[in-house]
């Protein structure tokens, strides 16, 4: 398949020319610079697919197996290139088959647009076939959205749907359009959209906020960074390891914040969160001063709010005015872009070291090795720790792959020991949580970064809720590595069972097909591994394919994924088994 | 020397207060949009908050509309919510108040049997104490109009409740504040553009 080449900032078309409403959706995608969308075709939305036949040379369409994946594919693509990814899909089913991944791009910031086909306009509300109230249903999971039923109203809704995808804090957007309006002609021009009254996409940064900041860093003893995608969104990844090198403070991640700082930084300290890093989570509940970049404190981070780093002052880096205090008190908000707000704050920060308050974070990793990672990624015991697996993929990719993961325990074992150097490298479904997210999400990935190795890694459930996008990387040759973790368990909820409901293992058990046989079914490379001499191997030979693979691990079927911060329990009440 | 105490949100002096039910009223400047009023109310329904009176109307200024919004919570949730309302892309911006801080008013409409008002002189008296209007009087019915506070609309319907009411219908409450909104100069910039 065709590289992917740099997408074209957005163009005007100033020469009016009369097309038809399809023809101008094509139009405005080009001048957005779009050359890639997913999709899946139906009624509605028929007269934007003919369009998308004559313009097949300029802009690829891939056939996702299921609209659920042209979104996740979208939202993949987007993830790893920074730019809007763009799913289509027809009015009734094909639109509510968006919803989920509408959703997950809403609580993880990710910039898409997607467009929907509608009944025509005078059978709106009449309850004609496959008419569905898609503006009502989208509306809370998308940062915008609209209907159109005009062709004339085509091109400054487009502009204005990427222009909102993508500015400020990044959002989905839906943009649903009656038959009628793709078939009506208008007078195309197209203008891109620069600003819209009603909305600050980036609050103006307040000097005297960060100079605040600045003088209370300085006066800090124990001052410690958590830090999340607001840093990859906002690209302040430079001044984000400025920062973190000039004050010598430790930084610690979100899930989505992963791959923001060279894993390998030696301030880089680890994961927050329900099955974060020891030192990092109990640490929370000492330092004297929190710095908050670029994340949410979401419930997963902070465990039981009232007893989160309550001896601290915190300071929270944030675009999104919504977010101060929403669930943190903050002592100080600096609203805007990371990468500006940090530029601001970096000269007015004294140089520090701050050895002693490292080492305690140095000191915990090392109970935390002794007690957990030791044994995740050298086990001593028979079965296949899903530890060893990250590691040995870490080792063939160099650290340099992009990796993908559903969720789940390999999701959370994943982001605990993947590796990595450069930033937009792993990509996961963080705040809604979508299993089935990792297979259509990779294949977006890989075709926005055709120059670097994918592995998607995902477990036995989720694997199957999105399985059949194997179509999609068979009838698109895309080179994706695949590895499920099988442990013939919804391993998660599981873990959960087994600790907090008396090992009831109720409908978590999995009854699994023939993996290697079904991928096998699509004409992709594959293998099973089942002991551990045979997994260097297999995880080599993956590695090296160029085209997309297959790799079933089976592993411990009742392992545990620890730390974990039990659900409601304090950071400081992590356990280590 | 800086001392970083000095900055600390005085927020635990005052979460008593913050965390006390109260009625406030939030105003929302929006531009004129159809589906902005589904987005706002799902703001209110995610959190499982009712709404107690809502109002949408013209504001001062052209092409943009005034959502009025009274809610029974806390003052914390009052501030997330309008940061929530504030957030999404139609809306220019959003307030809240308490009661004392603004000028508020109620509408209510009583349809009431005709021969009432000769057979009951009660009614009468009601109509005068409570400054009310007869809008329309014909041979069936008659229809009074009141305009106030919500207590004093609440009391003429008690008291005429006695007597038989055909129909009642109460507005949403609409407010303007004692101090200046601080939206005029964001508007007024809109207006020039």
């Amino acid at each position: 398949m065709e590289t992917i080449k740099e997408r074209k900032k957005a163009q005007a078309i100033q020469n009016p020319i009369k097309i038809s409403g399809a023809e101008a959706i094509i139009h405005c995608l080009l001048a957005e610079g779009v050359d890639l969308i997913y999709g899946y075709p139906g009624g509605a939305i028929m007269p934007i697919y003919d369009e998308l036949y004559k313009f097949q040379d300029s802009l690829t369409h891939v056939l996702t197996r299921h609209e659920q994946g042209a979104t996740h594919s979208a939202q993949g693509f987007a993830r790893v290139t920074g730019k809007v990814g763009v799913a289509m899909a027809t009015s009734g089913p094909g639109a509510t088959n968006l919803v989920t991944g509408l959703a997950d791009a809403q609580i993880d910031s990710t910039p898409m647009v997607c467009i929907t086909g509608q009944v025509p306009r005078h059978l709106l509300g009449s309850d004609a076939f496959q008419e569905t109230d898609i503006i009502g249903i989208s509306t809370p999971v998308t940062k915008w959205n609209y209907q159109i039923t005009k062709a004339s109203e085509i091109p400054e809704i487009m502009a204005k749907a990427f222009y909102i995808a993508k500015s400020g804090r990044p959002g989905p957007v839906l943009v649903d359009i009656t038959k009628n309006a793709q078939f009506d002609e208008l007078d195309f021009t197209y203008a891109p959209c620069t600003a819209v009254r009603s909305y600050t996409p980036i609050p103006k940064p307040d000097l005297r906020s960060i100079e605040t900041a600045a003088n209370m860093i300085n006066a800090a003893k124990k001052p410690y960074i958590i830090f999340g995608q607001g840093v990859i969104l906002g690209e302040a990844e430079n001044q984000l390891r400025a920062l973190v090198e000039k004050a010598g403070i430790p930084a610690a991640w979100t899930i989505l914040g992963l791959s923001a700082l060279d894993t390998a930084h030696p301030l880089n300290v680890g994961m927050v969160g329900m099955h974060g890093n020891y030192g990092p989570n109990v640490l929370t509940n000492e330092c004297d001063l929190l710095i908050a970049i670029g994340m949410r404190f979401d419930d997963r981070v902070t465990g039981n709010l009232d007893t989160y780093a309550k001896q601290a002052k915190v300071i929270h880096f944030e675009i999104d005015p919504a977010e101060i205090d929403k669930n943190v008190k903050v002592d100080v908000a600096v609203l805007g872009n990371a990468k500006e707000t940090l530029e601001l704050l970096l000269p007015m920060v004294k140089e520090n070291k701050h050895e002693a308050w490292h080492n305690e974070f140095k000191k915990k990793y090392e109970v935390e090795f002794d007690a957990v990672i030791k044994k995740d990624l050298h086990p001593t015991k028979e079965g296949l720790t899903m530890g060893e697996v990250i590691a040995e993929i870490n080792q063939a990719s160099k650290n340099e792959a992009v990796i993908v993961t559903d969720v789940g325990q390999h999701q959370m074992v994943t982001c605990r020991y993947a590796k990595f150097k450069q930033s937009k490298s792993s990509i996961t479904s963080g705040g809604l949580g979508t299993m089935g997210f990792a297979l259509p999400a990779a294949i977006g990935a890989k075709m926005g970064a055709m120059d670097r190795e994918v592995v998607a890694i995902i477990g036995d459930g989720g694997y199957q809720m999105t399985i059949q996008e194997l179509g999609t990387i068979f009838q698109n040759k895309v080179p994706v590595k695949i590895v499920v973790l099988n442990n013939d368990h919804l391993g998660m909820v599981r873990q959960w069972q087994e600790l907090f409901f008396e090992s009831r293992y109720a409908s978590t058990v999995m009854t699994n097909p023939d993996f290697v046989k079904i991928a096998e079914g699509y004409h992709i490379t594959s293998k099973r591994v089942k002991e551990r001499k045979d997994l260097k191997a297999a995880v080599t030979e993956m590695m090296a394919s160029k085209d997309a693979y297959f790799l079933e691990v089976c592993v411990e079927k009742e392992d545990n994924v620890f730390p974990m911060i039990p659900s409601g329990a304090s950071v400081s009440d992590i356990r280590l088994k | 020397m800086f001392d970083p105490r000095s900055v600390r949100f005085p927020l635990d002096v005052f979460k008593w207060k913050i965390m006390e039910n109260k009625w406030f009223t939030i105003s929302v400047y929006s531009e004129n949009n159809v589906g902005l009023l589904n987005r706002i109310s799902g703001i209110f329904l995610k959190r499982h908050i009712n709404v107690e009176s809502l109002n949408v109307s013209k504001s001062e200024i052209e092409h943009v509309s005034k959502f009025t919004i009274v809610v029974f919570t806390t003052e914390d949730w009052t501030r997330k919510i309008v940061a929530q309302i504030e957030k999404q892309i139609e809306v220019i911006k959003a307030f809240y108040h308490t009661d004392e801080e603004t000028i508020y008013q109620e509408s209510a409409i009583f349809k009431i049997e005709s021969h009432l008002l000769f057979d009951e002189r009660q009614i009468q008296n009601i109509i005068k104490e409570s400054h009310a209007q007869i809008v329309t009087v014909s041979r069936e019915f008659f229809v009074l109009a009141k305009t106030g506070r919500r207590e004093e609309i609440d009391e003429m319907y008690q008291h005429l409740k006695p007597y038989g009411i055909m129909q009642f219908v109460r507005s949403g409450r609409i407010t303007v504040t004692k101090s200046p909104m601080r939206i005029s100069a964001i508007l007024e910039e809109f207006q020039n553009n």
